[in-house]
């Protein structure tokens, strides 16, 4: 069960967060498909910065001091410089979807495929092969938070909620979390949310009323840039070993998906990731799941296929779609350029 | 002259050619500037090698290696040629694909997933019908079909969620494409068909060949002596050919534009909009699996079954030739070939420089960018005529040059 959990929490809180993403960008009436490019892209840049400063021997001492605190604070850092990089990289979209009036699908496209081959051109100069790696040692030793690193003793029992939340997990998931909430509520309990939400309904209403549509939407698409770049970090620190190889698995893709079933809205997306997470994860590690800890891995012995685990979140996606698609709503104005001559 | 070129540039054809021209030159700009900026500031490649670079991503086509004394060598290469022949035939498809459902007013970006069931299709049949017991050709063409059966079946279905319930036909293709994704591995995995005879293989099928499935040469590999190129591409261009007749001079092609245009006013006019939604996504479908019979049943390619976790790329690159060819299926053949000829262009890099191939994707994602916002283009040219006409200024001017620098590459 501890296992179960930790897992899914790992899989969940990249899904989470770029659909949070996704949120912003179409709360604002942008279509951000590039989720997925952005996430390659912010991933490249953070496991880059991450090999760069270790190479230069940035950390090797708190390392060897055993600083968590220290380790914890630069794998921030590089969330935020892998945010950085995500929000340059969406202005792409926001430049040509907001200004130029492109079509936004296309343009998401144009980043999906922009940004595999743009990461797979550098890490091939710089390594010489397809996957950019850490300088040195895995991920987890470096920046994986172990009883062991909080004082504990290797054989102390600290108890259910201890071994679950806080023995081998990343803090980068809880600031994920905590950043989500933060989000959430500033998409919906501030001034700037509400005329961000606005302008996803109808920008002809809130550019009457003295807002800046574009403004908003550069603001939402920024966000969403940032936290898709950010999430990609997460990604490849947490379950790709903090690698970078042109890929995310289907990710912001997936977190697209979990955006829809989550109807748009924060609670709902934070339910959806978990279910989600949790599919990704029993489709990860089905044979050693051990629920109730009486030592039969019961998903294993069924005998179920592990393709099919592996295709459940799409295709649930897909009928959640057939059977909500009337009471879904997606934000009205969503994909429509806007025009200020329009009525 | 002058007002000749204005009254061609007025046509929406020639302003349509004239943004994918720009489009294509500012993608190859973007490409050599990638080049330049990572051979000065890379120490290991050096600014001799930015020079290099750019002209085999300008010219890699004609490359033919390099001399004794280490330099480009450049002149007609019949094995890149072919290979671009090639290459370009599952791209056409591909584009045709994504061209038909742009006619229709929808965006398949579908097609790797339909790509990949219509390999998946093609390849057991190819290889599971003795070749003994039934003639080869028939076996090929049961295979051909049967690929465009199964792209056209998975096709349907975000034709008709997006029919019946109207749920957005983006979201769905994606949501099928990675099903399709991990369909196609359960389907091989554990199968007969891997590849069990040459080590290191395990992750691929069989060739077709090994069952004597292949498709014709007929004299190709005469005229391309050393490429692959067989007559896949002449049943390629067929296709094209049909498509464009389908859709011009048919009545179904015309209900399936009208519903296009404007989907309200095509059924207030008496067109069934949603049979001509799910007809236009089997067809387009079934395109895409024409595309993945003839890449694989050529005999010498192998599929890597294992693939539930990334999608075939030429599946996404209908996207750009179908959008460069503002969906005309008849310039769809040309901006196909200029696809693959980047694409050999890029293997030309990998092969004779520190650089990769990479960089011809960057090029075509730049290009498909500039596709995002052609009307915009086109508007400049037009406005940009409007404005320079009274005054009869050098309007034509950058136009034309640009043209001769597409023309080029």
């Amino acid at each position: 069960m501890t296992f179960l959990i930790r897992q899914t929490l790992i899989y969940a809180v990249p899904l989470m967060i770029v659909a949070l993403a996704g949120v912003f960008a179409e709360r604002s009436g942008i279509i951000n498909l590039a989720l997925e490019g952005i996430m390659i892209f912010g991933a490249f840049i953070g496991v880059l910065f991450v090999n760069i400063v270790q190479e230069a021997g940035g950390f090797a001492g708190a390392k060897a001091d055993g600083d968590w605190v220290a380790l914890q604070g630069f794998a921030l850092l590089a969330m935020l410089v892998a945010a950085a990089a995500g929000a340059v990289f969406s202005l792409l979209l926001s430049f040509a979807s907001v200004n130029l009036k492109a079509d936004q699908t296309i343009g998401g496209t144009a980043l999906n495929l922009m940004a595999p081959a743009l990461v797979l051109f550098f890490i091939r100069i710089i390594v010489n092969q397809n996957v950019l790696d850490m300088a040195m040692g895995d991920a987890p030793p470096w920046f994986m938070l172990r009883k062991t690193t909080l004082g504990f003793s290797r054989t102390d029992d600290l108890g259910f909620l201890g071994e679950t939340f806080i023995n081998q997990v990343y803090p980068a998931t809880y600031v994920c979390i905590l950043l989500f909430i933060v989000l959430s509520v500033i998409l919906y309990k501030t001034r700037f949310g509400l005329r961000l939400r606005s302008c996803g309904e109808n920008p002809q209403a809130a550019d009457s009323l003295g807002i800046n549509v574009y403004r908003m939407r550069y603001a939402g698409t920024t966000i969403s840039g940032a936290l898709a770049g950010m999430g990609g970090f997460v990604y490849a620190l947490t379950t790709a070993n903090c690698s970078a190889n042109g890929d995310v698995a289907g990710f912001g893709f997936l977190a697209l998906a979990v955006m829809i079933f989550g109807n748009w809205k924060p609670l709902n997306i934070a339910g959806a990731a978990l279910l989600f997470g949790l599919f990704k994860c029993v489709a990860a590690s089905y044979t050693s799941i051990d629920i109730n800890g009486d030592g039969v891995c019961l998903l294993g012995e069924i005998g179920i296929s592990v393709h099919l685990y592996r295709m459940m979140p799409y295709v649930i996606t897909l009928v959640v779609l057939a059977f909500t698609s009337k009471k879904s709503r997606a934000p009205k104005a969503e994909g429509i350029p806007y025009d200020k001559g329009q009525r | 002259m002058r007002e000749k070129w204005s009254a061609l540039m007025e046509k929406d054809g020639a302003k349509a050619v004239a943004a994918s021209l720009i489009s294509i030159l500012i993608g190859l700009l973007v490409g050599c500037a990638i080049v330049a900026v990572s051979g000065l500031t890379n120490a290991a490649l050096g600014p001799s090698s930015v020079w290099d670079g750019i002209r085999l991503v300008l010219g890699g086509i004609l490359s033919t290696g390099r001399d004794a004394a280490g330099n480009l060598t450049f002149g007609f290469n019949p094995a890149n040629v072919g290979n671009m022949l090639f290459r370009a035939t599952p791209l056409i498809l591909t584009g045709l694909s994504v061209a038909v459902a742009f006619k229709t007013g929808l965006f398949n970006i579908g097609a790797p997933g339909q790509y990949l069931m219509g390999t998946a299709a093609t390849l057991t049949v190819a290889l599971s019908i003795p070749t003994t017991s039934v003639p080869a050709p028939a076996v090929w063409l049961l295979a051909f079909l049967s690929g465009i059966l199964a792209g056209a079946l998975w096709g349907a279905i975000p034709g008709l969620l997006k029919a019946l319930l109207n749920i957005n036909e983006v979201l769905a293709c994606i949501m099928t494409n990675w099903i399709a994704a991990n369909l196609v591995t359960w389907i091989f995995d554990g199968s007969i068909w891997r590849n069990m005879e040459e080590n290191g293989k395990t992750g691929y099928v069989y060739k077709t060949a090994r069952n004597g499935v292949e498709t014709a040469k007929w004299g190709l590999d005469a005229v391309f002596p050393g490429s692959q190129v067989n007559w896949g591409i002449i049943i390629a261009v067929v296709l094209a050919v049909a498509v464009y007749v389908f859709i011009a001079k048919t009545t179904i092609g015309y209900e399936l534009v009208s519903c296009g245009s404007n989907r309200h006013a095509a059924r207030y006019a008496g067109i069934n909009d949603k049979r001509n939604i799910v007809l236009s996504m089997a067809i387009a479908g079934g395109l895409a699996g024409a595309a993945a019979s003839l890449y694989y049943l050529s005999g010498n390619t192998e599929f890597y079954w294992s693939t539930y976790q990334a999608l075939p790329a030429v599946g996404f690159n209908g996207i750009p030739v179908a959008l460069l060819a503002a969906s005309n299926p008849i310039a769809i053949i040309f901006t196909g070939c200029f696809m693959s000829m980047l694409n050999i262009a890029g293997q030309q890099l990998t092969n004779l420089t520190g650089y990769n191939e990479y960089i011809t994707d960057v090029i075509i994602a730049a290009i498909v960018y500039l596709s995002a916002f052609s009307l915009v283009i086109k508007m400049l040219i037009g406005g940009r005529r409007k404005r320079k006409a009274p005054a009869a200024d050098s309007g034509p001017v950058p136009a034309a040059g640009t043209e001769k620098g597409g023309g080029d590459a």
